[in-house]
């Protein structure tokens, strides 16, 4: 049963070995909503036990390209893709890869917060049932490990039956991450996960990114380049469907190499 | 240079007061009349009729003597009709519209099968009568039993349970879709899990309306042929039958005057069971009712 509950390998490998392995590897992603060409050749390569910021103007193909991580683009519209997206090395957009189980691996926390009308407990234990674990037992260590992950356990733990409806929307959101981590993924991707908070929630959600990345690699999309800024470790400008510029945010930040980068994050235009 | 001057705008502020008081009287007069109307219909009904109700008129079967005659064959026919349309619509309706809004592709097929969908529900009742004759009574051969009236009925209301349906499952956030599969879940965990849990009040109360409707229906069942007078209760759906439109219809057409009081207290019987078919509809959405 402790399969269950595992930890990532100890980060004492990676002090050993510096170099930091891949989660996701991007080469030449094209992407199109009928006739309208949204992701123009990205490569992007996306490493592990990092945040990586993605930034730019509304429209530039930031959200297109996260929820095609987890081909969650897909459940829109008829889109069509070309190039490769490798994760740990297994190209996504294989035929005998199901979505079902890359979406396993990869969790995803949305705009808004969206949890199901169920209670608290039921929100954080429906991956966990839905894979198949029906045990109580286990799943309570679950929801209780990953409430306490997304650091709402001690707000929540006395309501777990309450409807998750009944808690503010800061909360709700974090009862969100937290059903994301009850799959126990590898990856999480945030879709501008603090748009619809208030500071304060939103201040504890950026908190709980820098608590996670030790043990998750988190992808997250936001329009607020202070939030970028302040949390992550790469930070990639989008732009009209194509990559900028892709560095470490302190780069990005104080001395980015591209005219429209510098221009962006100084509040010139978007 | 302003536009709106605040002079003109107090000048014509009387105007604009009387009119929005007319038009309040206006709808309130409109519903008044409609409300009448249904007042003077039950007050006819109900003075008519009660002095019929009686243990008697529930427990015996129809009869020439007015004092004599009970509504026990179509009060039973109309329940046995209901254990045959409920499931058969229901799965099929709610079935229909989990296929048309979460499996169909949005193209030029899809689309043209929705808009008829909603063009059959205005079909005349008649019309489906002819159908179910055609269909079930003959080239089925289940003559005027149980199943043939109650698949026809369910043929009636399928496109209104199929409409309520659709309208319910729509009306289930994306964000709640998103969620769900953004875990990893199939199609049929989303749909069982999360869609139908979330759009049950709506397909229940659009479901039980459209069983009233069936319940209050006559001319289907006078186009495939269901006798009224019946002697027996039936065992099984093969089994021929009555049912409560049909008896009272049977009794208001009768000469003797006696039998209008039977009619109207039948349809007391008939309205307190759509009364309280109804009622279940909004037990069930004030129940289940959730907010997102």
């Amino acid at each position: 049963m402790t399969t269950i509950v595992t930890k990532k390998p100890a980060k004492e490998t990676a002090s050993i070995q510096p170099q930091k392995k891949a989660v996701y590897e991007t080469k030449q992603l094209n992407l199109w909503y009928g006739n309208n060409h949204a992701l123009k050749n990205i490569d992007l390569e996306i490493m592990e036990n990092e945040v990586t910021a993605i930034i730019g103007p509304s429209g530039c193909g930031k959200s297109t390209y996260i929820k095609t991580l987890n081909r969650m683009v897909e459940l829109v519209t008829s889109v069509k893709t070309s190039g490769e997206i490798l994760y740990r090395g297994r190209n996504i957009f294989d035929q005998d890869y199901g979505v079902e189980e890359l979406r396993t691996r990869v969790g995803m926390v949305f705009q808004k917060p969206n949890p199901f009308p169920k209670s608290i407990y039921d929100n954080v234990a429906y991956g966990p049932r839905i894979h198949g674990i029906k045990n109580k037992k286990i799943l309570d260590e679950i929801v209780e490990k990953s409430l306490r992950g997304a650091a709402i356990w001690d707000e929540v733990k006395d309501r777990l039956n309450e409807n998750a409806y009944s808690i503010s929307g800061g909360q709700q959101q974090r009862i969100c991450i937290a059903r994301a981590l009850a799959i126990e993924p590898d990856v999480i991707l945030m879709d501008e996960p603090t748009s619809a908070l208030d500071p304060i929630s939103t201040l504890k959600v950026e908190e709980l990114v820098q608590e996670l990345k030790k043990d998750y690699s988190i992808i997250i999309v936001t329009h607020n380049m202070q939030q970028a800024a302040r949390i992550s470790d790469k930070t990639a400008f989008f732009l009209n469907g194509e990559v900028v510029e892709f560095d470490h945010t302190d780069t990005i930040f104080s001395n980015p190499s591209d005219k429209r980068t510098e221009d962006y994050i100084s509040g010139r235009f978007g | 240079m302003r536009y709106i001057e605040q002079q003109t705008v107090v000048k014509r502020m009387n105007g604009r007061l009387i009119a929005n008081a007319i038009f309040k009287y206006i709808f309130l007069a409109a519903t008044l009349l409609a409300l009448l109307a249904l007042v003077i219909l039950l007050f006819r009904i109900v003075t008519q009729g009660a002095g019929n109700l009686s243990i008697d008129f529930l427990t015996n079967f129809a009869s020439r003597f007015p004092d004599q005659a009970g509504i026990k064959a179509a009060l039973v026919g109309s329940l046995w009709l209901m254990m045959v349309v409920a499931p058969t619509s229901i799965i099929l309706g709610v079935g229909s519209a989990i296929y048309l809004e979460e499996y169909a592709k949005q193209n030029r097929i899809t689309n043209f099968i929705r808009m008829n969908i909603s063009n059959l529900a205005g079909v005349p009742s008649v019309v489906f009568g002819l159908l179910g004759l055609t269909i079930f009574v003959r080239a089925m051969a289940l003559g005027n039993s149980i199943l043939a009236a109650g698949f026809t009925m369910s043929l009636l209301i399928l496109p209104v349970i199929i409409v309520a349906s659709q309208e319910a499952i729509r009306a289930v956030p994306g964000e709640l879709r998103d969620a769900s599969y953004g875990m990893g879940a199939t199609k049929w965990q989303t749909i069982l899990k999360i869609i139908l849990p979330a759009a049950i009040p709506g397909i229940l109360t659009g479901s039980i309306l459209a069983l009233s409707r069936a319940i209050g229906e006559t001319a289907p069942l006078i186009v495939i042929g269901v006798p009224v007078i019946i002697q027996f209760l039936p065992s099984g759906v093969m089994d021929t039958f009555t049912a409560l439109p049909m008896q009272i219809y049977d009794w208001a057409s009768r000469p003797q005057q006696e039998f209008q009081a039977v009619a109207a207290a039948g349809i007391i019987v008939l309205m307190a069971v759509l009364l309280f078919m109804n009622s279940i509809a909004v037990i069930i959405r004030n129940k289940f009712d959730k907010r997102y």
